[in-house]
């Protein structure tokens, strides 16, 4: 059966967009039949990530208001056969999207796929809400800084009173992706520990990016990190996480960056 | 305890202090977040119950929450028209 994942953060710069590219690379490297869908109108980056930004002919919003169909919007990856993109609009007005609109949507892309991925905008206004509206399970992006796990708060309290499914009364199921971590910091007490945030938040932990240079470089080819250096530590930490959302029991460690020898004389950070 | 990760360290460990200042900011957000409509339903209840005895105009109910640092208050402030009698007769046929 089709499973509906939100990406969603709150706050913006977190790494929603990057998450969603990694993952949803990571899912169907694994073989699993993957479609990420922008949510973001007039500021869509999904599509820059993925490197499909030359491709884009109809989105999201066409498809919405019946100029488009599904299939014509959808692009698929060039290197990943099951991974597919649903771009969204970046002229349009982000109220061209309406609930039922959306609802619709994402009716059809479950009978396509196994994952449906959608990359929420940041804020808690419609986009973001709708982003969320009909997902079955949420991955509550958040680094560990005072004003990202605050509006994560915020997002989790969304997600159990505006969704579909807590309004029928069911729970979407949540999980936390810490993102930029720097092991170091949090031990010298310089950064929030993950049992710091998880407590605060009360949410089950899905992954532990650490901060990397990965993955800026995997953005800037347009390859999500998974895909693009797939032994580096971002890229291992986003495929454990993929495993345990398919149910697999993987052990939680922060997967270490690989440093040469002059970058370890030269000190901890190049950059 | 501060004073001593300062010295241990040589500066300060500031992930405390930003664990400290969430707990405090999002116990008092968790808090109002649920409030608008607790207030609503009140105030419809409130509304009902008042008016199978006297005729109110609904604008003129307002019920307000505050939260203190001791002591929190629920003032239900409501207007009731001119000739009350009238009212409630008009209520009672």
């Amino acid at each position: 059966m089709a499973k509906v994942l939100v990406v969603t953060s709150g706050k913006g710069g977190v790494g929603k967009t990057t998450s969603t590219a990694a993952l949803g690379a990571a899912l169907a490297q694994m073989g699993e039949k993957v479609v990420v869908v922008d949510f973001d109108v007039g500021l869509r980056n999904l599509d820059l990530v993925l490197g499909a930004e030359r491709r884009v002919v109809f989105d999201l919003i066409n498809v919405v208001q019946g100029v488009a169909k599904l299939s014509q919007a959808l692009i698929r990856d060039k290197r990943l056969e099951n991974l597919w993109l649903l771009p969204a609009s970046q002229t349009r007005d982000k109220d061209a999207l309406t609930d039922a609109g959306v609802g619709s949507i994402i009716a059809e892309l479950r009978t396509r796929f196994d994952w449906i991925l959608c990359d929420s905008p940041a804020g808690i206004e419609r986009g973001a809400m709708l982003a969320m509206r009909y997902a079955d399970e949420a991955i509550i992006v958040t680094n560990p800084e005072v004003s990202s796990v605050r509006d994560s708060d915020r997002i989790i309290g969304m997600l159990d009173s505006k969704t579909v499914k807590a309004e029928r009364g069911e729970r979407v199921e949540k999980h936390i992706l810490i993102t930029r971590y720097d092991s170091g910091r949090a031990s010298r007490g310089e950064m929030l520990s993950i049992d710091d945030i998880l407590d605060i938040l009360a949410t089950p932990l899905l992954g532990i990016i650490p901060e990397s240079q990965d993955v800026l470089r995997a953005s800037n080819v347009g390859s999500p990190v998974t895909l693009n250096n797939a032994a580096s530590a971002p890229a291992r930490a986003y495929t454990d996480a993929v495993r345990r959302l398919m149910g697999e029991a993987v052990n939680m460690t922060v997967p270490i960056e690989r440093r040469g020898l002059m970058n370890r004389l030269l000190g901890r950070r190049a950059a | 305890m501060m004073n001593l990760l300062r010295l241990i360290g040589g500066r300060t460990a500031s992930a405390p202090v930003a664990r400290e200042r969430l707990q405090i900011l999002l116990a008092h957000e968790r808090g109002l977040r649920g409030q608008p409509d607790l207030l609503g339903l009140l105030r419809t209840e409130i509304l009902a119950a008042v008016s199978r005895h006297i005729v109110l105009d609904p604008e003129k109910v307002i019920v307000r929450m505050e939260r203190g640092k001791h002591v929190s208050t629920l003032e239900v402030d409501i207007e009731v028209p001119h000739g009350i009698e009238t009212s409630l007769a008009a209520v009672a046929s």
